[in-house]
């Protein structure tokens, strides 16, 4: 448990050194902070809305966001350490192969989570102190949006260690990740929307399309923050799709859980049978 | 007593290359032994066999009487290594980066500042390491290599981009080592250095042991000759006919190390006061081509 958390304060204390921890605050904070002034701009008028319309602004801007820090963060994990030649000396201390990544994982995670709880507490804390009215069911739906962020967050950057782990050299490395990102993040959803136009709803039951949806963390979250809470999803327009798709929040947080886990545990597997 | 080093049969295969071949050896706890070779011959490897970092293809390893591969972290704190072009987190400072390991290790970080002293960092402790200097850098990995003063010191290429005077510094730091009892494994590709301070020499060549014996053994094993040259003061040598006149007034003759007293008896009372005499030992340089020069030439 001590070797994890010293490799975790290691990385925490590295990338707040390079300034990867102060950059990624200040941009998930700006982007929200003006997302919520600007949020209202479509009905008319500039100023802080209410915290359900930030809710819906800021959770599309993180299915974008999010997972390209994580990966950016995670894809140079193992790889980049082998590159450098540091790996090498870890792997003679007395620490495992499943200690070394689990430490490295931990502060990595720790680093994105202290950005977007920062980052996005900041930009609800604004909206909540000027908005007219701030219902227990918007704060609830904000902090959940904020938990989830998180999780989101962790999936990509388990997705990035896996890449880590699995190519050779950071090059290929920093490729699958935008790779990763274009397909999870843009492919997947136009890929699926145009199944549901073609079929016409013939072959594709409701089952069907729910699992389709658990198949990418990215469409887990939108669901889990969009559906979730009815004065967020009549705001977002998915007061129908919540109606259709029947996953209730604690599946979709099990999914999501399930993106950090299968992916880390499948990493340490690789990495701990590595002969190297 | 359990051997430090026991290696039997090892070899390591990657793919098609192999990179270590059948290598048998053991090592006797206190001394301090080089692994010598071209590069690319296997050393590192060997090294990384030690380490437990990678599993032997056929036949086994020992370190402290235990697999390293499977031993777990109690075998590894008692192990020290410096790898070859050591690298740190440059935004990190020298002390930093020591705590860092000391704590992997479960050593307290209190001793780090006296490591870093010995090594001649302590002035630079609080710099960051991407202002160190190679040589810097080298050192600050050897503090690391001694951090929990270890039972057995891995070092690999030790020596490699440090000037003249650190290389020495490095080598007295080695003799302490040496006096308490620590064994050291060494590699290098410079004999050279390695006079009067490695006890016992392992030559290797494409992944094979090829000659394994302390220095002067080594020089026995190799027979290689020895050149006596003549400078004539005045008119030209004449010895015998087992002499060459390669320039004007000086002569050379090539013999085995056996016969050079023979040949000098019977030189000196030919000689004239004026005369200027030359014997060259073979160098370890000689020596080093002499095992590994073949490879050289393929």
């Amino acid at each position: 448990m001590n070797a994890i958390l010293t490799m975790a304060a290691k990385e925490i204390r590295e990338a707040s050194r390079n300034r990867w921890v102060l950059a990624t605050t200040l941009l998930l904070a700006g982007l929200a902070l003006s997302l919520s002034f600007l949020g209202s701009a479509p009905t008319g008028t500039v100023g802080v809305g209410s915290l359900e319309v930030t809710v819906v602004s800021l959770a599309s801007l993180s299915i974008f966001l999010l997972p390209l820090i994580a990966l950016l963060l995670g894809f140079d994990a193992i790889v980049g350490e082998t590159e450098r030649g540091t790996m090498m000396l870890l792997l003679t201390y007395p620490l495992s192969r499943e200690q070394l990544l689990l430490g490295k994982f931990l502060g990595h995670a720790a680093i994105l989570c202290f950005a977007t709880v920062l980052g996005y507490g900041l930009a609800g804390i604004v909206v909540g102190l000027t908005a007219t009215e701030a219902t227990p069911e918007a704060i609830q739906a904000f902090a959940t949006m904020i938990g989830s962020s998180v999780l989101l967050g962790c999936a990509f950057l388990a997705l990035g260690y896996l890449v880590s782990a699995l190519v050779r050299d950071r090059g290929a490395a920093a490729g699958a990740a935008v790779a990763i990102w274009l397909v999870f993040v843009l492919l997947y959803d136009m890929a699926v929307l145009g199944a549901l136009v073609a079929d016409q709803g013939r072959v594709l039951s409701r089952a069907a399309v729910s699992a389709m949806l658990l198949l990418n963390p990215t469409d887990a979250y939108r669901l889990l923050n969009l559906t979730s809470f009815p004065s967020v999803s009549r705001l977002a327009g998915m007061a129908g799709v919540s109606a259709q798709v029947s996953l209730p929040p604690w599946a979709l947080l099990a999914t999501l859980m399930a993106w950090i886990a299968g992916p880390l545990l499948l990493t340490i597997t690789l990495f701990s049978r590595r002969d190297r | 007593m359990t051997l430090p080093i026991e290696l039997v049969g090892v070899t390591k295969c990657y793919g098609e290359h192999v990179a270590v071949r059948d290598v048998s050896f053991a090592l006797e706890a206190g001394k301090t032994v080089a692994l010598v070779g071209h590069n690319g011959a296997g050393k590192s490897t060997l090294i990384k066999l030690m380490l437990g970092v990678t599993r032997p293809s056929a036949g086994a390893v020992r370190v402290l009487g235990i697999d390293p591969v499977s031993s777990g972290p109690t075998l590894r704190r008692r192990l020290g290594f410096l790898p070859e072009n050591v690298a740190f987190h440059p935004a990190s400072t020298g002390r930093e980066a020591l705590d860092f390991f000391a704590r992997l290790k479960g050593e307290p970080i209190g001793a780090n500042m006296a490591l870093l002293e010995r090594v001649g960092l302590a002035a630079a402790a609080d710099r960051r390491i991407g202002a160190y200097s190679k040589g810097m850098r080298q050192r600050l990995g050897l503090a690391q290599a001694l951090i929990g003063s270890p039972d057995i010191l891995f070092l690999d290429e030790p020596t490699t981009g440090l000037d003249p005077a650190l290389r020495r510094r490095f080598y007295e730091i080695l003799g302490q080592l040496r006096n308490r009892g620590v064994t050291v494994l060494l590699s290098s590709h410079a004999l050279s250095e390695l006079q009067g301070n490695a006890d016992r020499v392992l030559v290797l060549n494409a992944g094979a042991l090829i000659a394994d014996g302390s220095l002067s053994a080594l020089r026995n094993l190799a027979r290689l000759p020895v050149r006596i040259s003549v400078c004539a003061a005045h008119g030209t040598p004449d010895f015998g006919p087992e002499w060459r006149e390669i320039e004007e007034g000086r002569a050379t003759r090539i013999c085995e190390p056996g016969e050079k007293l023979a040949v000098l008896k019977t030189l000196l009372p030919r000689l004239d006061p004026a005369d200027a005499l030359e014997i060259d030992e073979p160098s370890l340089d000689d020596l080093y081509a002499h095992f590994l020069g073949a490879e050289v030439e393929q």
